[in-house]
């Protein structure tokens, strides 16, 4: 009884936010929504969690309409929205007593639920929220979604413009929920999250590109990827870039992910060209795609 | 004077009453480097970089930038240094031309030089299309694109971006650096701070702020070697833990990127 | 019910935490009202006026004696020529001249009258006004007791008496006209600024998606404005008591109940305000230019309604500072009961159900 969403479309004015989605989320289930800016995560989001009215199509939380049984939904449902939402001029610990008495509860009740995480600002309850780095709002603001025990938590885009040791703390942190069997709707910007989840739906321009789980997209991408490294990065993009049989050149890191139109592609062939641009130190090998390649595949 | 460099910094410091946001941090920047700033929040990478383009005066310490002391020739740091920020980017309610006209007559370029800049920005990314079309409805990757330029319009030595591709898509990420890429190559200085770690590999040196002091600073290649890990990723982790709860020692405290 | 006091608690905490709106609440009511008080006063003194007498006999020389007696009117000095008159306008040195005519007394015995010019600068017409007014009055008075040995019968002698104020107090006027801008600005101003607050900063959406129903958080943002109105409006009253003499004649509990009144509707029109802005700054503007600007000039509290022209008339009466004012003269300065001021009361009442009805219909439980 997780969350359905059956043609969901939304425009606002002249842009079309979100065009015919649809997918579930199985309950227990810890779900990524991936996309970049714009995509329209934020407006699925709201409307999920009843704040906007789609223009077609249905959507149901906990088997609730959110249409019709809007008021049922926001009585059971954690939302984490964007921006780290909390009031600024509370401590956190007054933050976290309103959001448990505005939902009929108390901090001492579920306090289980959210120790691991509030444990870590616990020193700091005092402190006003303003006062806080960002990753530490976000525990506070994740602390203040769970703290009714809800059925369905969603967060949008909780770890934009955090560090990636909080990224990865606060990923963690939601695996250890998943085992307490609620249900996440999760979004991000970042691709190398999207790996944490069960099953991920990547969303771009208000379209579904692809659902499944990371690993079955990943072993959907159509071509190898090999691994280029060369003395100087930036000619080496531009090598490859002009090299007549380039299907796709991306940088990644230290490596240039690159994979070559012909299907009988030889590596020594691309080391000599390499070579005959002046590049030195080139390495070449095969590896493993990732969500990012496949993103921009599906995305060209 | 050594021409080289476009950053000095000497035991550069900077407190609040008294909590230290950046204690004493010494390193340099060589003209026509990409050099990537990284730490965690909290870390003190926001504090130090408003130190070093002029917008807040040191507690203790020396730098220069750009050849000016940030003590005394703030003013001129300020007019020979780009500065592009996620928060502070362009005027949504006005067109490509007219916020490239804007900024070009804040950096004092004249009205030739404008229209000249003006162009060559507009060809160089193909924008010929939307130049007369609002920022604000453009796309995120375009903006960030826009504004990079436009950073550059007045051909600074070195022009700091912050965070500047936070949510981009990856195409357009990509399309960002290998523009990064090429500013450099004609020898402006790139000082870079991301949360992307892939971004921290583009870098010829990278340097990582945990608890206001600079815990690592060397190409990635080298800090990859020295704490034995696989990925920039790793290296952070290992180093730039979460602010601890030691409260004395002032952590999580606020910062303003948050 | 819990839910409902957990969150009056936080809307304290905003307030208290807050300097700026601290401020706003408390300080510019009690700078408000003594600016307004000791600096804008109608009344006139020691307002300098030159005196040219042709006659320079004993009636005059006693009427100008009762005249620089008066703590109204300083007499800076005595002109010879008409031809004077011009230029000490001109320079500025007096506001009023009085020209007493060749033979006064023997005129006065006579035939029982004789003239006086009163001259006065009409660049400010209200201290004109009422300079020429004082004047009269020290005439008047002069002139009856003239007339108390003389036998002269059927004379109508026009007596003005300023009812209620007759020494025509600034204050007394203002006190009423300040406390209802003040209590609706801070009612208004503050509620409107403290719900687009919690737009702005992204907090509503939360606010939103929680069982919290829609009148819960408006009842739950404007209570404490309730509260602190109060508080703002007896501290006024206490100032105009004790500081500037103008004592409440009527009944305080009265008083209490019809403030209470509009203050609500203060704050029913700062929730609608709410609902049409985006942004605190809006928010601010609009009760700013929205409500103050129309209530200052519309309301009587500055010109006064009657000399309107027909339409602005009619606009007033939509404003309910106006009939807070009606009402608050009344118990103030005529000490009247609710039997005299029912009909404006009922006339709040309507008008402060009609913008809390409006206000919950506008309230939106989406986000668009």
């Amino acid at each position: 009884m997780g969350i359905t969403i059956t043609n969901i479309s939304k425009s606002f004015e002249q842009v079309n936010a979100l065009n015919n989605i649809s997918f579930d989320v199985k309950k227990g289930e810890l779900f990524g929504l991936i996309g970049p800016d714009g995509a329209g995560k934020t407006t699925l989001f709201r409307i999920l969690t009843t704040l906007l009215i789609a223009n077609e199509g249905s959507a149901t939380v906990s088997g609730f309409d959110v249409l019709t049984d809007y008021k049922s939904i926001r009585k059971s449902v954690g939302y984490m929205p964007g921006r780290f939402s909390l009031y600024q001029d509370l401590t956190v610990e007054e933050n976290l007593r309103f959001f448990a008495t505005i939902f009929g509860t108390t901090i001492e009740e579920n306090y289980d639920l959210i120790k691991d995480i509030y444990v870590q600002i616990e020193p700091f309850k005092n402190r006003r929220a303003g006062k806080l780095s960002g990753g530490m709002k976000q525990k506070l603001a994740l602390s203040c979604a769970l703290i009714h025990k809800p059925d369905v938590l969603f967060l949008d885009e909780p770890t934009t413009g955090v560090d990636a040791v909080s990224r990865k703390e606060f990923w963690e942190m939601l695996k250890r929920l998943q085992l307490k069997g609620i249900t996440m709707l999760v979004s991000t910007p970042y691709m190398d999250e999207a790996a944490l989840c069960d099953r991920i739906a990547l969303i771009q321009d208000g379209h579904i590109l692809e659902i499944d789980t990371p690993e079955a997209i990943v072993n959907r991408y159509p071509k190898t990827i090999f691994n280029v490294r060369a003395h100087n990065m930036y000619q080496l993009i531009d090598s490859l870039k002009s090299y007549e049989h380039q299907y796709s050149v991306y940088p990644f890191g230290e490596f240039v992910h690159y994979s070559d139109q012909r299907n009988d592609f030889n590596k020594e062939e691309l080391r000599q060209y390499l070579r005959s641009k002046n590049l030195s130190e080139i390495h070449i090998e095969k590896t493993q795609p990732t969500i990012e390649d496949t993103f921009m595949e599906l995305a060209k | 004077m050594n021409n080289n460099k476009v950053i000095e910094a000497q035991k550069l410091s900077k407190m609040f009453g008294n909590f230290t946001a950046v204690n004493a941090i010494t390193f340099e920047v060589e003209k026509g480097e990409i050099f990537g700033f990284l730490g965690a929040n909290g870390a003190g990478k926001t504090t130090a970089m408003k130190m070093l383009i002029g917008i807040s005066k040191p507690t203790s310490g020396k730098a220069k930038v750009a050849g000016f002391d940030v003590f005394t020739h703030a003013e001129d740091i300020k007019k020979n240094i780009g500065y592009m920020s996620q928060k502070f980017a362009l005027y949504d309610d006005l067109t490509v031309k007219e916020n490239i006209t804007f900024f070009g007559g804040i950096y004092g370029l004249s009205r030739v030089r404008i229209k000249e800049k003006s162009k060559e920005l507009i060809d160089d990314l193909g924008l010929q299309e939307v130049a007369s079309q609002l920022v604000g409805s453009l796309p995120l990757g375009w903006k960030q694109k826009i504004s990079f330029s436009v950073a550059l319009l007045h051909e600074p030595k070195i022009v700091f971006l912050d965070e500047p591709t936070g949510g981009v898509d990856p195409i357009t990420r990509r399309q960002f650096w290998e523009m990064i890429y090429k500013a450099a190559d004609k020898g402006t200085t790139i000082f870079v701070t991301t949360h992307y770690m892939d971004e921290a590999e583009y870098c010829d040196r990278v340097s990582i702020m945990v608890n206001g002091k600079i815990e690592a600073l060397d190409t990635p290649k080298k800090l990859k070697e020295q704490f034995k890990a696989e990925s920039m990723n790793d290296v952070f982790l290992k180093l730039a833990r979460n602010p601890s709860p030691s409260i004395s020692k002032g952590n999580g405290a606020k910062t303003a990127v948050n | 019910m819990k839910r409902f006091i957990g969150f009056i608690k936080k809307e304290f905490y905003h307030i208290f935490r807050d300097r700026r709106s601290l401020f706003i609440l408390f300080g510019m009511p009690i700078a408000q009202i003594l600016l307004f008080g000791f600096a804008i006063t109608n009344e006139i003194n020691n307002v300098d006026i030159a005196i040219l007498d042709h006659s320079k006999d004993a009636t005059t020389e006693e009427i100008i004696n009762k005249i620089s007696a008066s703590k109204y009117f300083t007499i800076k000095q005595m002109v010879t020529r008409e031809t004077e008159i011009a230029s000490v306008f001109q320079k500025g040195q007096v506001k009023a001249v009085l020209n007493f005519e060749k033979d006064f007394s023997k005129n006065l015995i006579k035939e029982h009258k004789a003239t006086v010019q009163i001259i006065t600068d009409a660049t400010d017409p209200n201290t004109a006004n009422t300079i020429s007014n004082y004047v009269n009055a020290i005439l008047k008075q002069y002139q009856k007791q003239l007339n108390k040995d003389i036998n002269i019968l059927y004379q109508i002698i026009p007596e003005t008496r300023m009812v209620y104020n007759p020494e025509l107090k600034g204050v007394y006027m203002f006190v009423p006209g300040v406390m209802t801008i003040i209590l609706m600005l801070v009612s208004a101003m503050m509620t409107s600024i403290s719900i687009t607050r919690e737009k702005e900063l992204g907090t509503m959406e939360i606010l939103l998606v929680s069982p919290l129903k829609p009148f819960q958080v408006i009842i739950g943002k404007v209570f404490p404005y309730i509260f602190l109105s109060i508080i703002n409006a007896v501290i006024i009253v206490l100032l105009s008591i004790f500081i500037f003499n103008m004592p409440v004649q009527g009944s305080l509990l009265l008083l209490g109940l019809e403030s209470v009144l509009f203050i609500i509707s203060s704050l029913a029109l700062g929730i609608l305000i709410s609902t049409i802005s985006a942004s605190q700054q809006t928010a601010m503007m609009i009760s700013l230019m929205g409500l103050m600007l129309p209530v200052i000039l519309l309301s009587g509290f500055i010109f006064p309604i009657s000399s309107m022209p027909y339409l602005l008339q009619v606009i007033s009466n939509i404003i309910p500072a106006k009939w807070f004012i009606i009402i608050l003269k009344g118990i103030m300065l005529k000490g009247v009961g609710l039997q005299f001021i029912w009909k404006e009361t009922l006339i709040l009442l309507g008008m402060t159900v009609f913008f809390i009805a409006l206000s919950v219909k506008k309230y939106k439980i989406r986000l668009e």
